[in-house]
């Protein structure tokens, strides 16, 4: 029967009070962590210990550990998400690591993202966004057309679905060196101005999703192509390029 | 005018002035070049770049225009780059998801921009002097009856320490072209799926083509002038 080998780890965690105190790397060693378990789980493990000691657990955001709500988010080891690809944090596996490893564990840092405890970060700059312009008004007293009745090109409406697996987790932020949302503001730009029923809208969103955006903090654009590499599903820059065109087509004729 | 003051705006003023120095290159690369193949053609091209008013008073303005403005809005950016982020992370392994070039713009920009300085030291500063100051517009060298300009070239290619400043120089600017040539056609947005591949391809020709062909020219001068 064969046994499977345990890791022996160190964690190096940002710890920080509040939203005002200044925060430190604490170091915490963690031994006996299974392979298979996430590394979400591995955290669990950690708290519960520090809880035993009756220390204070570390803070993180966590929700439906299936790679679904964007909830996860965590800068491991240099990288939203840590170093796999196409995957959030509560995907990320224990395999990924090696026996002895040191483990760097930081919150999402952006201006635009203050941090609230530990690694728990506010990124309701991304639902303000959200709300200056990534929607449809739609009337749905109930004789609203169907959409399914609306023919959309394949291709549009393939490109429109990519854009919109966006979570919103704000990997591409963290990612960022100038902590710039552009992919996130891009992706929910495009979703819509690909469709017909986003098009009766397009200049106003993307104008106000843009200029929302300024005014949140988040950083220019430098186009490293960072963001696209760490997003966790894999939301292509080519939405940036689409989101200029459609911002300087607005800015324009608007 | 609020749209203005956005961050991609203020990036597609980069990009086109950038675009626009990337074709004043190729120009002065093509010019550079006849002084390998012919000094006489070398000399009538740059005595018509000298003289021409369309050429003196039109382009050269526009083209410093061009150069101030990359610079400038280069300046405007990396300092709302910096206030982004006023906490840096402590353990960061950005090569893992980008290239050098693309987070180190600043620095290989700021570097071509302060060859800049020396380039015009060279050239401009004794070309403006020698034709609006001196009020010496004849291209002719003193005395004689040929052209200045080859010589002057010839002359300011002897130090090795001036040869070795442009080589290094070029290396930089190969390396801002390396990402700014297709990082400019995305910020304006013209990059798809079906032009991505044709624009990488043509960039990473153009970074490492022009900048090698401009070490070579100075290397060639300075292999003459020690013959």
């Amino acid at each position: 029967m064969s046994t499977v080998k345990t890791l022996n780890l160190t964690l190096k965690i940002w710890r920080q009070k509040n939203n005002i105190a200044k925060g430190s790397l604490e170091t915490y060693p963690i031994s006996d962590i299974s392979p298979d378990s996430s590394f979400l789980e591995m955290l669990d493990i950690l708290n519960g210990g520090l809880i035993e000691k009756g220390e204070s657990p570390v803070t993180f955001d966590h929700d439906c550990r299936e790679g679904i709500c964007g909830s996860c988010s965590l800068y491991i080891n240099g990288e939203p998400h840590g170093p796999s690809r196409l995957v959030t944090t509560c995907q990320l596996h224990m395999r990924s690591f090696k026996d002895g490893e040191t483990i760097y564990i930081e919150p999402f840092r952006a201006k635009a993202f203050p941090v609230i405890k530990d690694l728990m970060v506010d990124r309701s700059a991304f639902d303000r966004i959200q709300h200056a312009g990534g929607y449809i008004s739609v009337n749905t007293s109930g004789n609203t057309q169907d959409a399914n009745s609306i023919p959309i090109e394949k291709e549009n409406a393939d490109e429109a679905f990519y854009s919109a697996a966006c979570i919103g987790c704000g990997a591409c932020v963290a990612a960022c060196k100038n902590a710039s949302a552009s992919l996130f503001v891009a992706a929910k730009v495009s979703q819509y101005a690909l469709l017909p029923q986003g098009q009766v809208e397009a200049k106003d969103r993307v104008l106000n999703m843009v200029k929302q955006a300024e005014k949140e903090g988040f950083g220019p654009c430098s186009n490293t192509g960072a963001c696209e590499v760490e997003c966790p599903k894999g939301i292509s820059i080519e939405n940036i390029a689409r989101m200029n065109r459609e911002f300087l087509s607005a800015a324009i004729t608007k | 005018m609020e749209n203005s003051k956005t961050s991609i705006f203020r990036k597609v003023l980069m990009a086109l002035s950038g675009l626009f120095l990337v074709i004043f290159l190729l120009q002065h690369f093509v010019i550079n070049s006849l002084s390998v193949i012919s000094p006489d053609s070398f000399n009538e091209v740059s005595h018509f770049m000298g003289t021409n008013p369309l050429v003196q008073f039109l382009l050269q303005p526009v083209l410093m225009f061009g150069v101030v403005l990359h610079l400038g809005m280069g300046m405007v950016i990396e300092q709302k780059n910096r206030k982004a982020r006023p906490i840096k992370y402590a353990f960061s392994n950005a090569s893992a998801n980008s290239s050098w070039m693309s987070r180190n713009m600043i620095i290989t920009g700021i570097t071509v921009m302060l060859f800049l300085g020396l380039h015009f030291y060279d050239f401009w500063v004794p070309e403006m002097n020698t034709k609006y100051v001196e009020g010496n517009m004849s291209g002719m060298l003193d005395g004689e009856d040929s052209y200045r300009y080859f010589t002057e070239l010839q002359h300011k290619f002897v130090s090795p320490v001036r040869i070795g400043i442009y080589c290094l120089s070029f290396i930089f600017l190969s390396l801002h072209l390396l990402h700014g040539f297709q990082s400019s056609f995305q910020s304006v947005g013209f990059k798809n799926r079906k032009f991505a591949p044709t624009i990488a391809k043509l960039g990473n020709i153009y970074a490492v083509a022009i900048p090698l062909g401009f070490i070579f020219i100075a290397l060639f001068h300075f292999i003459n002038s020690s013959h």
